[in-house]
C-alpha cells in the first residue's frame, strides 16, 4: 500500500512552537541583544560591543563561583545517581499497601517548596534549635554551618541529596518495573548471580529513565539558587555562591543588565556544553550495550 | 508593534537573521535530501542537524576563546569559526 503523505500533522506542533517561543526564544534573543550595550533605562542603550563579555571572561568571582558550580553539580550527580538507584533495588513491587505507602514517602520531599526547603535545613542544622545542630554539639562535634565553608559546602550538598534524590528514585523504580518477569525467570533458570541481574537485566533497562535523571540533576544542580540562598546566602565569604546567585547579585542587586545579559549567555552556553557531553555520553553507551 | 523593549541592535539583528536563514536552509536541504546518520571523524554517529548544531557551539566558544585569550580582532575568530563548521557538516 502506498504511503499517504499528510502534512496537517505539523498544525499540532504551533500551540508548543508559540509557548516556546513566547517564553524562552524571545526572551534568549532579549538577553543577546542586552548583551551588546550598556542599559541605563528603557530606551537608554548604548551600544558596547564585545566590552561586557571580555568583562565577564576575565571576572575572577566568576571563575571561581564557575568552579564551585561544577564541583557542586558532580558532587550531586556522584551521590544521587547510585543512591537513587540503590533505594529503587530496595523498594517493594507489585500493587501492596508498602509499595502505596514507599511511594507517597518519597515522594514528600519533592512536594516542598525550595525555599521552605531552604528554611527547613537553616533550622535544622542551627546548634541552639536545631536536632541536628544539636545533636553534634551534644556529641562534641564543632559543627556550624554559618562559619565553616566546608560544613556550610556538606549541609548544602546534603540538603540537595535529601531533596531530590527520591526523583531519581521514582524514575529508576518506573524503570525497573517495566521489566517483564519473564527477564528474571530466565536469570534464574541460568543461576545468575544479583549482580548479573542488575549489570545485565536491570541497569540496560534503566537506561532511558537514567538519562533523564541525570541530565534533570544535572541542569537543575547547575542552575541551583533558592536552597543556598535561604541557607547560607551564599556565604561564609563566598564559599557556597554558585553561579546563578553570582548572576542573580549582578542583574538584580547591581542593577548591571548588560553585564549580567552577558553573563547569562555564558552560563546558558555552559549549561548547554555539559548537557550535550552527559547526554552523548549516556546514549553511546546505549550504542555499545546493544552490539 | 513596538520593539524597543527588546533593545534590538544591528550586529544582534543580522545576527539572527543569519540563524534563521541557517534552519530555513537545513529544512529545504533535508527536504530535498533527507539526512543520514554518518560517522566521520566525531566520535559518534550524527545526522546533518547534530553537526550544524555541535558547529555552532563549538564556535561560540571559539568566539568566548579568542575573546579571553587574545586582543586580536574576533574577525579572526568568525573565520576559524565558519572553516570549522565548514569541516564538522563535511566530514564529522
Amino acid at each position: 500500500m502506498d504511503k499517504v503523505q499528510d502534512n496537517r500533522a505539523w498544525f499540532l506542533i504551533i500551540p508548543v512552537f508559540l509557548i516556546v517561543a513566547f517564553s524562552a526564544v524571545i526572551p534568549l534573543m532579549t538577553v543577546v541583544n542586552y548583551s551588546v550595550q550598556e542599559i541605563f533605562g528603557p530606551g537608554q542603550t548604548f551600544f558596547v560591543g564585545t566590552e561586557w563579555f571580555e568583562v565577564v571572561l576575565a571576572d575572577e568571582r566568576l571563575h571561581d563561583a564557575l568552579i564551585r558550580q561544577i564541583i557542586y553539580s558532580l558532587a550531586v550527580l556522584a551521590i544521587e545517581i547510585p543512591l537513587g538507584i540503590l533505594i529503587a533495588l530496595g523498594m517493594p513491587g507489585g500493587r501492596s499497601a508498602k509499595t502505596s505507602l514507599t511511594l507517597v514517602l518519597l515522594a514528600l520531599p519533592l512536594l516542598i517548596p525550595f525555599n521552605v526547603v531552604g528554611t527547613i535545613w537553616q533550622i535544622f542544622g542551627r546548634g541552639d534549635i536545631g536536632l541536628l545542630g544539636a545533636t553534634f554539639r551534644a556529641i562534641g562535634i564543632d559543627y556550624n554551618y554559618t562559619n565553616n565553608s566546608l560544613d556550610a559546602w556538606l549541609t548544602v550538598l546534603v540538603m540537595d541529596v535529601w531533596h531530590w534524590t527520591s526523583l531519581v528514585a521514582l524514575l529508576c523504580y518506573a524503570g525497573l518495573q517495566s521489566i517483564p518477569p519473564a527477564f528474571y525467570q530466565a536469570a534464574k533458570i541460568d543461576g545468575a548471580s544479583k549482580w548479573a541481574v542488575f549489570r545485565y537485566i536491570q541497569l540496560p533497562k534503566m537506561r532511558g529513565v537514567l538519562i533523564i535523571a541525570v541530565l534533570l540533576r544535572f541542569m537543575d544542580s547547575f542552575m541551583i539558587y533558592t536552597e543556598p540562598f535561604v541557607l547560607t546566602g551564599g556565604g561564609p565569604g563566598n564559599s557556597t555562591t554558585f553561579l546563578s546567585q553570582y548572576l542573580t547579585q549582578m542583574a538584580v542587586g547591581q542593577f548591571d543588565i548588560g553585564k549580567a545579559a552577558a553573563f547569562s549567555i555564558v552560563y546558558f552556553l555552559i549549561v548547554l556544553l555539559f548537557s550535550f557531553i552527559f547526554y552523548t555520553i549516556i546514549t553511546r553507551t546505549g550504542e555499545g550495550e546493544k552490539k | 508593534m513596538d520593539m524597543e523593549w527588546m533593545a534590538w541592535t544591528t550586529p544582534t539583528a543580522i545576527f539572527f537573521v543569519c540563524i534563521a536563514l541557517m534552519l530555513a536552509g537545513m529544512t529545504v536541504w533535508e527536504v530535498m535530501s533527507p539526512t543520514v546518520e554518518a560517522k566521520g571523524f566525531l566520535p559518534m554517529r550524527t545526522t546533518r542537524g547534530d553537526r550544524l548544531f555541535i558547529g555552532l557551539l563549538s564556535s561560540a566558544f571559539i568566539h568566548l576563546g579568542w575573546l579571553a585569550a587574545t586582543d586580536v580582532s574576533l574577525w579572526g575568530a568568525f573565520a576559524v569559526s565558519l572553516a570549522w563548521i565548514a569541516l564538522v557538516i563535511r566530514f564529522g
